[in-house]
């Protein structure tokens, strides 16, 4: 038999249990709530047209969204082109060279930047790189995702390369090898999978990124073939469609969302495999 | 730059392995860096002159004052307590201390004649030609077993395929484990047992054909029967290789050396031959510690 005090602290754990398994519960409930939208208001829209049309004119039903998918390709591509050695070598720079206080205050300033809005990025590529140029273009676009994944890619370049044993440092040390072939060879490949990680990861970050590329790529209804020029990008389709005054395009917005939101769920998922497959090896 | 220790001559190819002989006593003449104490009269057969060295760690100092003529092709072991700066010892013989932060040293280190630390002396160049194993095994994990053996010829420049192919065998039998992994050499090196991994990473030693290896408590992590066979390899290496071992175990020091060091908080105590530093040890501290009295 239980005396009361008894059954009072095991009704106490259970309260507390719960409690923790409800607000568990509540943290992936926002990711049920917009899959189930999306895929509500988005599914109708999503038709192989989506994927090989280009947008109708306002007010003509039908078309899709094939400029904008390969438009956040090209601008993902442009990115990352900037990102990754700049990000790549930065890491190796805070792991392998750089001394304790240049490395804080390097440190210091990556974790502002991945602070800062990415409206304030949009404003001052907008500055940089479209006010002199005299339009918005596919290049400024990707200067602004570019600066929003260099301090990611840095910093997860960092912690992968840190995490390599300095055991393998000095054995490739002992061998007389000179250190940047340590650094390619070695050190690079040991931490492959979690530079890739790092790399998904911020490919996923800047895949959404609508409000840098208002400032930045203007957006258009066709295909663009010129860099220099104004170029669509999927979340800013999604946000036009979804502002304007007709159905079949806010449908499409839904559908536009969808997509990004299955990009992103691709990415994380290769970022599982890979991750899953570190901790096996 | 020193005539010597230079990249030019230092060269990977199936040359014969350069011994102590084949540094003519004249080279040191050209030297500038080595003074004119005379380095001709360092017999050949001394692999390291160390004279007066001391090695601090920022404030700390682990070495002090160590003076010590290693002899060439034979097995010198260094005993002593832990902390007492026997790995530091090992570790300034191949410039490995100077990746410590803070690392500084005083006094001089000649090998086979040359400074080590002379001024256009490339580290690298120094670690070409004295290897190093370490306490615990550490096969590069993304290699396999043949690339492993390979990687400090491949990264070096060496490229013709024959050569490395002799040299893998050669090294991997030099390093005894050749039979045990010959049908398997595409594996992953990190798929090895403890003691075929530590053997592995002395054929990836022996593979860039060093001069001199240095080992820093090679079976602290092996069991007993690993060990023997790295043992019974150590006898079967100081036919052509200088060997420095430092060995908190001293029946190992024992079994596999010539002679043998007793450092004590950063002090050479004792330096002679083996059997008299067991058997018949000059210092009061020595003996003690040989007889396990303390340490």
């Amino acid at each position: 038999m239980l005396t009361p005090h008894q059954r009072y602290r095991k009704y106490k754990s259970a309260f507390m249990s719960g409690l923790a398994v409800f607000c568990a519960i509540l943290v992936i409930t926002p990711l049920g709530l917009i899959l189930y939208h999306l895929l509500k208001q988005g599914i109708g829209a999503l038709d192989w047209n989506f994927f090989t049309q280009l947008p109708k004119p306002h007010g003509e039903t039908g078309g899709g969204m094939a400029n904008a998918i390969v438009g956040t390709g090209e601008l993902i591509a442009l990115a990352m082109l900037m990102a990754i050695p700049i990000g790549v070598f930065g890491g190796i720079y805070l792991s392998e060279y750089g001394s304790e206080k240049v490395n804080f205050w390097i440190r210091f300033g990556a974790d502002i930047l991945n602070g800062v809005p990415s409206i304030v990025w949009g404003m001052t590529v907008f500055a940089i790189a479209v006010a002199p140029f005299g339009t918005k273009s596919a290049y400024a676009g990707g200067v602004a995702l570019g600066f929003i994944a260099i301090p990611l890619i840095l910093r997860t370049t960092e912690e992968v390369l840190v995490l390599v044993p300095n055991s393998y440092r000095e054995a490739a040390m002992a061998l007389g090898i000179p250190r940047w072939k340590i650094i390619l060879h070695i050190i690079l490949r040991t931490a492959s999978k979690g530079l890739i990680t790092g790399i998904l990861l911020a490919t996923g970050r800047i895949a959404g990124e609508t409000a840098p590329l208002m400032f930045t790529i203007l957006g258009n209804m066709y295909w663009n073939h010129n860099l220099k020029e104004p170029i669509a990008a999927l979340p800013l389709q999604v946000f036009n469609y979804a502002i304007a005054p007709y159905d079949d395009l806010n449908r499409q917005a839904w559908a536009g969302a969808l997509v990004l939101i299955f990009l992103i769920f691709i990415l994380s998922l290769g970022v599982r495999l890979i991750s899953g497959g570190m901790k096996k090896a | 730059m020193n005539p010597v220790i230079t990249k030019k001559n230092f060269s990977m190819s199936d040359q014969v392995k350069p011994t102590a002989t084949s540094n003519p006593p004249s080279a040191p003449v050209a030297v500038p860096v080595v003074p004119s104490s005379t380095p001709a009269a360092v017999p050949p057969s001394i692999a390291f002159d160390i004279q007066d060295l001391c090695v601090f760690y920022g404030k700390n100092q682990a070495i002090k004052n160590v003076t010590i003529k290693i002899p060439g092709s034979s097995v010198t072991a260094i005993i002593g307590p832990s902390g007492c700066g026997k790995s530091t010892a090992l570790r300034a013989l191949n410039r490995m201390h100077e990746l410590t932060p803070g690392a500084r040293h005083t006094g001089k280190i000649l090998m086979k004649g040359e400074d080590l630390y002379g001024p256009g002396i490339d580290a690298t160049l120094v670690r070409r030609r004295v290897g190093m194993v370490f306490q615990k095994s550490n096969p590069f994990p993304t290699l396999s077993i043949a690339e492993n053996v390979l990687v400090g010829l491949r990264l070096n420049g060496v490229r013709d395929k024959t050569l490395l192919n002799r040299r893998l065998e050669e090294s991997l039998r030099h390093a005894a484990l050749w039979d045990e992994v010959k049908d398997h050499l595409n594996r992953p090196g990190t798929g090895l047992s403890g003691g075929q991994q530590q053997r592995l990473c002395i054929a990836r030693a022996l593979a860039v054909r060093p001069e001199i290896l240095l080992m820093d408590e090679p079976c602290s992590a092996l069991d007993p029967i690993a060990t023997a066979k790295v043992e019974e390899l150590i006898h079967a290496l100081k036919s052509e290789y200088t060997v420095v071992i430092v060995t908190h175990n001293m029946q190992q020091a024992a079994r596999v050396s010539e002679n043998t060091a007793f450092f004590y908080m950063g002090s050479l105590i004792e330096f002679g031959p083996t059997e008299q530093i067991f058997m018949n040890p000059k210092n009061p501290q020595t003996e003690a510690y040989v007889s396990g009295r303390f340490g």
